[in-house]
This record gives structure tokens, C-alpha cells and sequence, in this order.
């Protein structure tokens, strides 16, 4: 959860990009750091496989700026995505602030979008949280493939209780900072309520 | 439920601060640093300069989960001191509750003394964690409670506005 250090007057946030492998949650980070101003980012860190699989975790941090005084830092993590990296998943969302669940808007990914948002449900809750309680965004991506499904289609299947959602092009940018604009506010207004 | 937010006052910092440089002189180590369990960074001191103690906190966190994970299928509870030996520097992680210690040291220290020195220290900044969360129940319980809570200090988050956070985004 937070971290508020009244000493060094520091807000810090644990944002978790949640998805089924392949989805595009490195690519993500990738893009968010490519396009952010160097004095607000920390080092990308990608434990990655050599053939360049999400193995552990991505890591990024992000200090956007000052809210009340205080500085506001955003850590950004991806969890891999691959089915049997589950032990590892888990761990990666102790302490989590927000989600931001990367789906794969093809119709050949349904399965493995839905068999992923089940293992966030299932894994959450084993840690005492549930997503229906914590801020939650869900991105489309891959929107420019052509079969892509429609996202009223992709709604009623992954996001029924109607969470925030956006349509992305992750490695173009489409929707990747407007995803995380809307995570950072839930998460900082959740702040605001628990204050 | 899930661990509450850790909060740091300026008080308790400045004691886990100069715990922390006291184990730093007598460790005779390079750098000391605390981090969350989730991988934030709560004070370092020593050699930072050159040092992404930012990420260095974030893999820690990592890796102490990940042990800790191993531990659990072996149906210990912890692995509470991890080693990493190199061929210059050497990493000594230990747990204490739900922050870790963190120690970088060379030649000039050696395990040995390491491991002293933090034996004491972790007795020290537990106490110090202890104070901290049992402040945070005490600000915690007024408004829990239903009433105003006369002394309760008022959050500077309370009053944050839609336009303080689009403000982030420039």
C-alpha cells in the first residue's frame, strides 16, 4: 500500500499492469518511459528471459510532481505474463495501490484474457483485497489488428462492472499515458479517502 | 486484510536515520539502507552518490519475496538473512517484521562483523517501526471511532482536488 513520508514529504504509489502474456504490459512501460522527461523517471529494470520474457517484473519509477507539498512518486510494475509464472505474480501485487489489466483485444486472446483477469481476482483476494474495492482500469490493446474484438464485446466479457477503460496501441502510444492518468488519479483520490 | 499504508513521521525518520549511520560507522560499511517489503525506499546513508538505491530498493523487495516464497513451499516461515557475495562488494539482507535492512560492504568490513552489527541495529529500528505503527493507530482511531477527534492531525491529503492531479500530468 502507500507510502507517506512526512519527513522527506513524499508520496509513494505501487501501480500493478496486470495481463495475459503477450498482451503488451512491458511495452507499457517501454512507452512511458521512452516519452517521459528524464528528470522524472528513475532507470527502466526488466528481468526479463533471454528471449525477452517477463520472468519476474518490470520496474519503473516515476515522479510526476507535487500534490499538497508533497512529491508523488509512482512505482510501475508488470507481473509476467505467462500462465505458470503464478507463484511470481502474486508476489508482485503485495503492497499493490492500483491495477491496470493490459488485455489482448484479439479474438484468438479471449480465452487467455479471461483465464488471466480470473487468476487478478483469484490472486488479490488470497492477499486480503478485492478488485472491486481497489482502483482498476482496464486497457484494449492491440486495437490496430484486424481481429480485433469489439469492445463492447471485450466489456461485457472482462470488465462488467464497468471499470474505466481505454483502447490502445501500446508500442504507437495510443492510450498508454491516458491508462495511466487515470490509475494515478483513482489511486491518489483513494489516498484522499483513507486520509 | 492487506498491511495498511506505511506512514513516516519526521521524528521516528530522524531516529531510524541515525540508526542507521551508526551501523553504517560501525559496520565499517559502504552503504545502509531500510527498505518497505513492497520495495520502497525508507532511508539509506553512506556511499549513494552513484548508487540507484531507488532500484536497488525495488529488487530487494523482490528478492526477499521471492525467498520468501521458496521458504513457505519448504514450509519454513522466512528466510530472514540473505548473502550475496561478490568479487568487490558484498550484500547483506535481513528482515525485520515488514521493513529490510539492507548492508553494502567490501573489504575494508566482514561478514562476520556485518552480522553483529545488524543483530543490533534490527532490535533498534523494530522498536522504532513498532512506535510508528502504533502512532499510526492512534491517529487512526478518533475518526474509526465516529468522532472528530480533537488532537487527530489533519491529513494535507484530505483537501487534494481533481485539478492537483491534472496538474501531475502537466
Amino acid at each position: 500500500m502507500s507510502f507517506i513520508n512526512y519527513s522527506a514529504r513524499e508520496i509513494n504509489c505501487k501501480i500493478v499492469f496486470y495481463g495475459p502474456g503477450l498482451g503488451g504490459k512491458t511495452t507499457n512501460l517501454q512507452y512511458i518511459y521512452k516519452k517521459t522527461n528524464p528528470e522524472s523517471k528513475g532507470k527502466m529494470i526488466s528481468l526479463a528471459t533471454e528471449s525477452e520474457r517477463t520472468l519476474f517484473f518490470d520496474f519503473l519509477p516515476l515522479a510526476l510532481g507535487t500534490i499538497k507539498g508533497f512529491k508523488v512518486r509512482f512505482h510501475l510494475y508488470t507481473v509476467p505474463g505467462q500462465v505458470f509464472y503464478d507463484a511470481s505474480r502474486k508476489l508482485i501485487l503485495k503492497g499493490v495501490d492500483g491495477v491496470v489489466f493490459v488485455a489482448d483485444s484479439q479474438a484468438e486472446r479471449l480465452e487467455a484474457n479471461i483465464e488471466s483477469v480470473e487468476n487478478l481476482r483469484k490472486n488479490l483476494q488470497e492477499q486480503g483485497y478485492s478488485l472491486d474495492g481497489l482502483p482498476f482500469v482496464v486497457q484494449y490493446n492491440k486495437r490496430d489488428l484486424p481481429s480485433a474484438v469489439s469492445v463492447e464485446e471485450l466489456n461485457q466479457t472482462l470488465n462488467p462492472k464497468g471499470a474505466p477503460f481505454f483502447e490502445a496501441v501500446a508500442p504507437q502510444g495510443r492510450g498508454v499515458f491516458e491508462t495511466l492518468k487515470e490509475i494515478a488519479k483513482q489511486v491518489i483520490l483513494q489516498i484522499k479517502k483513507g486520509s | 486484510m492487506p498491511d495498511p499504508g506505511l506512514i513516516m513521521y519526521e521524528e521516528e525518520f530522524k531516529q531510524i536515520d541515525a540508526e542507521l549511520h551508526r551501523l553504517h560507522q560501525q559496520a565499517n560499511a559502504k552503504v545502509a539502507f531500510l527498505v518497505d517489503k513492497n520495495g520502497q525506499l525508507i532511508a539509506s546513508v553512506g556511499e549513494t552518490e552513484n548508487l540507484d538505491t531507488t532500484s536497488l530498493a525495488s529488487l530487494t523487495a523482490g528478492n526477499i519475496a521471492a525467498t520468501g516464497g521458496m521458504a513457505k513451499l519448504l514450509g519454513e516461515k522466512d528466510f530472514s538473512v540473505l548473502f550475496h557475495e561478490g568479487e568487490r562488494d558484498n550484500i547483506h539482507i535481513s528482515l525485520i517484521g515488514r521493513v529490510i535492512l539492507v548492508v553494502i560492504f567490501d573489504q575494508r568490513s566482514s561478514l562476520g562483523l556485518v552480522r553483529l552489527r545488524v543483530k543490533k541495529s534490527a532490535e533498534m529500528l523494530a522498536q522504532i517501526l513498532q512506535r510508528i505503527l502504533q502512532k499510526v493507530e492512534q491517529t487512526k482511531a478518533p475518526s474509526g471511532a465516529g468522532g472528530p477527534g480533537k488532537e487527530q492531525p489533519k491529513s494535507p491529503f484530505a483537501e487534494i482536488t481533481e485539478d492537483d492531479i491534472e496538474k501531475l500530468f502537466g
